[in-house]
């Protein structure tokens, strides 16, 4: 239990800082950092992936997609004309569906959230098992490659589909009611509860992914990514670990995709797009890779900055310019600097005369 | 009793027979070693029997089950542990945390599991943490538990290594090259080791170059040669095999 301390500063952060908007009237604030909350979440799933299993996703973002468009298209599109549908009245009678109405005042029939929820997330189990399993009993980057495509592909399919919206994607999502009381919404009554409630799904989720490293499955990752021919002769199954770590990121994301799609009311075919999978890579990159604090800290603080319009149209260009600039000058991350070994190295950077060693002594 | 059983054993690269129809058994218990002059395909013979390798021909029966060709997770789940001739220490964990992954077949949480450190979970954990203690303790390197692995003396590397092995386990310890880098105080600690390994009731199958040591610890030796079996007696025998002589020596 002493090891989940480090927990208590940041949950004194993130209240302090409620009330610091709170006090100076900035809590329009809590709006972006909710989001950033919620890409977070993606984040530190990713970073599993990166950091411990070794492996590069380019297609996390067609993760979230799913989670975000399922849910939205299963709870604002209309089950009406189909009402006489077997499965449609068996699904009514199970209580999977609820009645409403449309901003017109004409009746709707659509998911519950929590039914569309889970209907995303299985979803994205089975997609990132089917993309995983070829992919992963091979050894090198083909995950990063395979993830591309299929990020793509999500993206093509969203853009060109009637019922995920195409370019215009699907507003109106309803609000998601997780436990009486708690609501994921973005109406601006529910500004402060949303804050805590993404804030908390997003230390659970690292406290999960925590102990996971910190036990017998994440040794077995930690293994494979020192020695995998040692790790295999250990008896770890390599693809199955990979797999598994895969598909667990896999639903982070998606989680992430429902929630903030259910925050935000609505999603749209830029979140599918590859250029937001290569963010997530980046964030992970600038993060440490194999660190979890990092990849929050950085996730938070650049999402923030982004979503703030700091980068105004250079958005993507910016992250791809952090992921070039990573890999060529610090690719243990900006944490992994030691931004104080810069300050002693600096006196002997402005010398004239550099010391250099000779190759011959 | 007879633990391994390898039968008419082929590996093929290309145009080199690597391992030409080698055959031989080990019996329970016993410490074997298999030497031959550089490029003789001992290290392939040992790939094979841990699965690193599929052979082209040939039988691998451990314990009366054929094994050959299966992955090397399942061959280590059956009981055979193996060391490599260039240490692969795990980088970025500490000594102990080596010797615990070396408890992964023993062990069972998964993800959930280990997730949520259900109360078996933890309980599985304590027990790995002491049983990997206990190991590096055995080694005599327990004061190096906490230290990063990457970091100790090469011979304490190996001493890792040999703790992770045991930390399976193992009926059947395969050893490449145990004594490779080592001066003649530590190979003469790793001969005293091995011997206290076969008392555990584990059983040795071991590649050298060493010859003192090969022939102070074995119970039986056999000879590779371009891939073929040239000889299999015990020490005494080996060391005037006229054969055996012409290869290590030169007519």
């Amino acid at each position: 239990m002493g090891k989940n301390l480090v927990f208590l500063p940041i949950v004194a952060v993130v209240i302090a800082i409620q009330l610091l908007t709170a006090w100076t009237g900035t809590i329009y604030y809590l709006t972006q950092l909710t989001m950033s909350a919620y890409y977070s979440l993606l984040i530190v799933g990713l970073c599993v992936v990166m950091g411990y299993a070794g492996q590069i996703s380019i297609g996390h973002a067609g993760f979230f997609a799913i989670g975000g468009y399922l849910s939205a298209a299963l709870t604002t599109r209309n089950l009406i004309p189909h009402a006489d549908f077997l499965l449609v009245r068996l699904l009514n009678s199970l209580g999977c569906l609820q009645a409403g109405q449309d901003v017109y005042g004409d009746p709707l029939l659509v998911f519950t959230p929590w039914v569309a929820c889970i209907i995303a997330i299985l979803t994205t189990l089975i997609v990132a098992f089917i993309l995983g399993v070829p992919v992963l009993k091979l050894k090198g980057h083909y995950l990063a490659m395979a993830t591309l495509g299929f990020g793509i592909i999500i993206y093509r399919i969203v853009l060109a589909s009637a019922y995920f919206g195409e370019a215009d994607g699907i507003s109106g999502v309803p609000g998601f009611m997780l436990v009486p009381g708690l609501l994921v919404s973005g109406d601006k009554a529910w500004r402060v509860p949303n804050y805590y409630i993404a804030w908390s799904v997003l230390l659970l989720a690292i406290l999960l992914l925590r102990q996971l490293i910190d036990s017998r499955v994440g040794r077995a990752l930690r293994a494979i990514h020192g020695s995998p021919e040692a790790a295999e002769a250990m008896g770890v199954d390599i693809a199955t670990y990979k797999l598994k770590t895969f598909m667990l990121s896999a639903v982070f994301s998606a989680l992430a995709g429902v929630l903030l799609t259910h925050y935000n009311g609505g999603i749209g075919p830029s979140e599918a797009s590859v250029m937001k999978s290569v963010r997530y890579v980046a964030i992970v990159a600038v993060g440490g890779m194999a660190n979890l604090w990092g990849a929050l800290a950085m996730g938070m603080l650049l999402n923030f900055l982004s979503l703030r319009g700091l980068f105004g149209s250079y958005d993507d260009a910016v992250f791809g310019l952090i992921l070039i600039t990573i890999m060529l000058f610090a690719p243990n991350g900006i944490l992994g600097l030691q931004l104080g070994r810069i300050w002693q190295g600096l006196p002997y950077f402005l010398r004239k005369k550099p010391v250099t060693k000779g190759v011959n002594d | 009793m007879t633990i391994l059983q390898v039968l008419q054993l082929s590996k093929r690269f290309g145009g080199l027979q690597a391992v030409d129809e080698v055959s031989f058994s080990l019996r329970q218990g016993m410490i074997k070693a298999v030497i031959g002059p550089n490029g003789a395909g001992k290290t392939t013979l040992f790939n094979l029997i841990a699965g690193m390798l599929a052979p082209t021909g040939g039988e691998i029966r451990f314990q009366g089950r054929a094994i050959q060709g299966m992955r090397p997770f399942r061959i280590a789940g059956l009981g055979i542990a193996r060391t490599f001739q260039n240490i692969k220490m795990f980088t970025g964990m500490t000594a102990l945390e080596n010797v615990m992954v070396g408890r992964h077949s023993q062990s069972k949480s998964g993800f959930l599991a280990s997730m949520l450190h259900t109360s078996g979970c933890r309980s599985e954990e304590r027990a790995i943490r002491v049983r990997a203690l206990e190991l590096l303790d055995f080694l005599g390197i327990a004061d190096c538990a906490d230290t990063l692995a990457t970091n100790l003396a090469f011979g304490q590397q190996r001493a890792v290594e040999m703790a992770r092995a045991l930390a399976m386990e193992p009926s059947l310890l395969l050893l490449d090259e145990p004594a490779a880098g080592l001066n003649i105080y530590e190979t003469a600690e790793i001969g005293r080791l091995i011997v206290r390994i076969r008392e555990l009731g584990i059983t040795v199958l071991l590649v050298e170059h060493d010859m003192s040591l090969v022939m102070d610890i074995s119970d039986e030796i056999v000879v590779l040669s371009f891939g073929q079996k040239i000889a299999e007696d015990i020490p005494t025998v080996i060391q005037q095999d006229p054969e055996v002589i012409k290869v290590y020596l030169g007519e």
